[in-house]
């Protein structure tokens, strides 16, 4: 493949695989059973991205194994509606459809595994997108590095990846023991610790005793909030996570030790920059509720409508979803219930991603810590950051509530 | 006159020759160097201000976004590319950017013997540096 006998695009990406084989060390490739590739917002890419994919699939670059897309800068679908420029829907068209061209499924969303790219336990893949990789080598027990956007795609197109890191057994111990002794009652305290843990843990394997978890969606929460504040691709939680459910030895000789006593420190972390529009009676304006970062399952979306229970929105109100999601909510009528409301299920993108300054947003609430971490540097927002339920009450009055 | 020579390892093949221009912080290219110009803007960098088109850039690693890789790309495309990259230690942003740019690039050279304005000459793994001005004690082995 190197010799380029099967063309230019399908050399590069060994090359690329080879290369950051070379840097850590590699001795050996092993095959992916899935790709997970970022990079796809226009906003990000621009001309330069756009032009590299096309150049990439013109020059015939397939991919070999089953390979999903990171959200774009819009919604793909309904952007029109959802007042996005037409200049920058057409690029963004643009990008979707090189990805189009080299064989990728054009899902569009950080939550593959929630539409069909769900990796086995053990599975080699080669992810981007740090929530995805998190929740794909912590709660799936698949195994993967942080992939950038080429090298991902690169993967995809000879279908494997160079083995070091995280894919071999010796790394996957954690090597931080996180102790938490205040109580953890939602999954905006999840969040909130997971900002926590992650600032402290960086790159390293966090391993949580005695965390009572209650599902998919909050480790969802989890890993996503440590994988913003830090690097972390991969945690444990004792009794939950697989790694840890199956072996004795998963905590690494020499842990340090992380004692989290209080999330209040994470809470105000949470909630950056001055909100400058403030209501008649003083309190901060909110002019868009966010609700699905990482993108949401059908039930976090349930569990709006029910919040909402048919009060009528003064601020934006967006839950990102993966389109097939949007999909099963429309089919049980959850997204006539959002849009009586005022709201909107928007496919295919999501606030970091998006323009979204342009579309006249300077304030944001949301219940989530990955979402609120990002804001303020990627999406130009001041952040209020709360529970699902104080962020819908916040979409209802328009303002963030207790903020007087 | 005498050069230096140094050994590194190949990130991306290929010879090329220029003068050094030498940053000793780690390099961003998204939000750090203008993809047009060439030139560094991010604020308070030790080489804002400079443009690294045509000249071998030499620094320690990379930082920042992974768009930094379409950036170099973006370099290239407009002519304002650097000749060659040399690092200290190599990272995925800027080793995949240099792969995807057709842009050679080593690592694993002690940077300290570069000097801004040396003349550098790369072939594969090979870095020859023919100093600007008479050997400095920067450059005592």
């Amino acid at each position: 493949m190197l010799a380029g006998e099967l063309g230019p695009g399908v050399r590069k990406a060994m090359e690329i695989v080879t290369a950051l084989g070379r840097i850590y060390g590699a001795n050996r490739l092993v095959p992916v059973s899935s790709v997970q590739v970022a990079g796809v917002s226009y906003k990000n890419l621009g001309d330069a991205g756009l032009e590299f994919l096309s150049e990439w699939a013109d020059q015939g670059a397939r991919v070999r194994v089953p390979t999903t897309l990171n959200p774009a800068g819009m919604d793909l679908v309904r952007w029109r509606v959802l007042g996005f420029d037409e200049a920058f829907a057409q690029r963004q068209q643009a990008v979707v459809e090189a990805f189009a061209r080299m064989g990728v499924t054009t899902t569009c969303t950080c939550t593959p595994y929630l539409v069909g790219n769900r990796p086995q336990p053990g599975d080699h893949v080669a992810w981007a997108e740090s929530s995805a990789i998190s929740f794909a080598n912590s709660v799936l027990g698949a195994r993967t590095n942080r992939e950038g956007g080429p090298s991902a795609l690169a993967a995809a197109i000879i279908g494997r990846t160079a083995a070091y890191g995280l894919h071999l057994d010796e790394n996957r111990r954690a090597t931080l023991r996180v102790e938490v002794r205040c109580p953890v009652r939602s999954p905006a305290d999840l969040g909130a610790l997971g900002y926590l843990v992650g600032k402290a843990a960086r790159n390293r394997v966090p391993f949580y005793e005695g965390l009572e978890i209650s599902g998919e969606d909050e480790l969802k929460a989890l890993g996503a909030a440590m994988a913003a504040s830090g690097a972390v691709a991969l945690y444990h939680v004792a009794g939950v996570t697989p790694e840890a459910l199956a072996g004795a030895d998963v905590l690494a000789p020499g842990a340090e030790r992380l004692v989290i006593e209080d999330l209040s420190p994470g809470y105000s972390a949470l909630s950056q920059l001055e909100i400058g529009t403030l209501s008649p009676h003083g309190q901060e304006k909110i002019d868009l509720v966010w609700i699905g970062c990482p993108h949401a399952s059908l039930a976090e979306i349930e569990q709006v409508v029910t919040l909402l229970d048919g009060r009528r929105v003064r601020s934006a109100l967006w839950i990102t979803v993966a389109r097939a999601v949007r999909e099963q909510a429309a089919r049980r009528g959850l997204m006539a219930a959002v849009e009586a409301c005022g709201g909107q299920v928007v496919a295919d993108t999501c606030v970091v991603v998006a323009p979204v300054r342009e579309l006249g947003f300077r304030s944001m609430a949301t219940p989530s810590a990955k979402g609120a971490y990002y804001g303020p540097t990627h999406a130009g927002l001041a952040v209020r950051y709360g529970s699902l339920a104080r962020c819908v009450q916040a979409a209802v009055e328009g303002t963030w509530p207790g903020s007087s | 006159m005498a050069g230096i020579e140094l050994i590194g390892r190949v990130i991306k093949a290929g010879q090329a020759e220029g003068q050094a221009l030498v940053s000793p912080e780690p390099i961003g290219f998204f939000g750090g160097v203008d993809p047009e110009t060439g030139i560094v803007i991010e604020a308070g960098h030790p080489l804002e201000g400079r443009c690294v088109s045509g000249q071998v850039l030499v620094f320690p690693t990379g930082k920042g976004s992974t768009v930094g890789s379409y950036i170099l790309y973006r370099l290239k495309r407009n002519g304002v590319a650097p000749v060659a990259l040399i690092n200290a230690e190599s990272e995925p942003i800027v080793a995949v950017g240099a792969i995807i740019s057709d842009i050679p690039m080593v690592d694993q050279i002690e940077i300290g013997q570069i000097a801004t304005g040396d003349r550098v000459e790369i072939r594969e793994g090979e870095v020859r540096i023919q100093p600007l001005q008479g050997a400095g004690p920067r450059r005592q082995r």
